[in-house]
């Protein structure tokens, strides 16, 4: 390696990192909202685990996945809030506890 | 340390930083700011992966578009009261504990990983090429270019859907 570059597993480790705050905020906050949020970063951590395997690799597939990781998550964040807003016109809340009409 | 050592570290820091704070803050504004943050610092991450064109996708299309979305949901919603402190549960104790096994997990596993020599990167001219929107384009637009159409195909479904669901009377 004729430069010192960063190696893979710290890049793995960082989404990681990123993966589990995200999964910490779906599991523990309560606002649909910013539950939304935290699946864009779940959604970023997979993003820079393909972007890491393509540098690894030499293989530029990985940023393909990124790309289409990025419009699905496009296309979800649109259908998602329209879904916050039709239950907070019907409900009057965003509070995912207060939410539990198909609760068995 | 070498200067990419130095930015790695700077902008990871930054990173996991501000995602904490879209989980820990209580407004969801500042949370949106927060995340807004962490997206222009993982497009620096990506950068320093050689993935020139996705980090440029990222700004474009998350910190811009994705990120006015929530924003004018927001506001729209009129949510940015301030909300009622996280009150400790058995279900968020459980999916704190939970979180953590993840990340023990994960971390054991990488820590197993070998570093990668990324021997092909010795050859300058590919390290060149690598991650450019030609040879990124030249991938996509011939051995994708049927996902690619679909995924065309999958913004206007959910485009069209999320009209459908928001209107209240169509």
């Amino acid at each position: 390696m004729p430069f010192q570059a960063i190696p893979t597993p710290h890049y793995l480790m960082l989404a990681a990192a990123l993966f589990c705050i995200g999964m910490l905020g779906v599991l523990v906050r309560r606002n649909a909202l910013v539950v939304f949020m935290c699946i864009e970063l779940m959604l970023n951590a997979a993003n820079l685990t393909f972007l890491a395997f393509a540098r690894d690799r030499g293989d530029v597939t990985g940023h393909i996945s990124a790309f289409f990781i990025i419009a699905v998550a496009a296309a979800e964040a649109a259908v998602g809030l329209a879904i916050v807003i039709a239950v907070f016109r019907s409900r009057g809340t965003v509070n995912i506890e207060e939410i539990q009409t198909m609760k068995h | 340390m070498s200067a990419e050592q130095i930015l790695f570290w700077v902008f990871a820091a930054a990173t996991v930083g501000s995602a904490l704070g879209v989980v820990v803050l209580k407004n969801p504004i500042s949370s949106a700011m927060s995340l807004v943050a962490t997206f222009f610092f993982l497009a620096a991450i990506y950068v320093l992966l050689w993935a020139h064109t996705v980090a440029a996708l990222q700004v474009l299309v998350y910190a811009g578009a994705i990120m006015v979305l929530f924003l004018f949901v927001i506001m729209l919603l009129s949510l940015n009261e301030v909300g009622s402190a996280i009150q400790l549960s058995f279900s968020r104790v459980l999916g704190a504990v939970a979180t953590a096994g993840l990340l023990a997990a994960l971390v054991i596993a990488f820590r197993k990983l070998p570093a990668g020599d990324l021997a092909w990167a010795n050859d300058p001219a590919r390290v060149a090429a690598f991650g450019s929107i030609k040879e990124v384009g030249a991938v996509l637009y011939t051995q994708w270019l049927f996902p690619f159409e679909a995924v065309s195909l999958l913004l206007l479904v959910a485009m069209v859907g999320a009209v459908v669901v928001a209107k209240s009377r169509i």
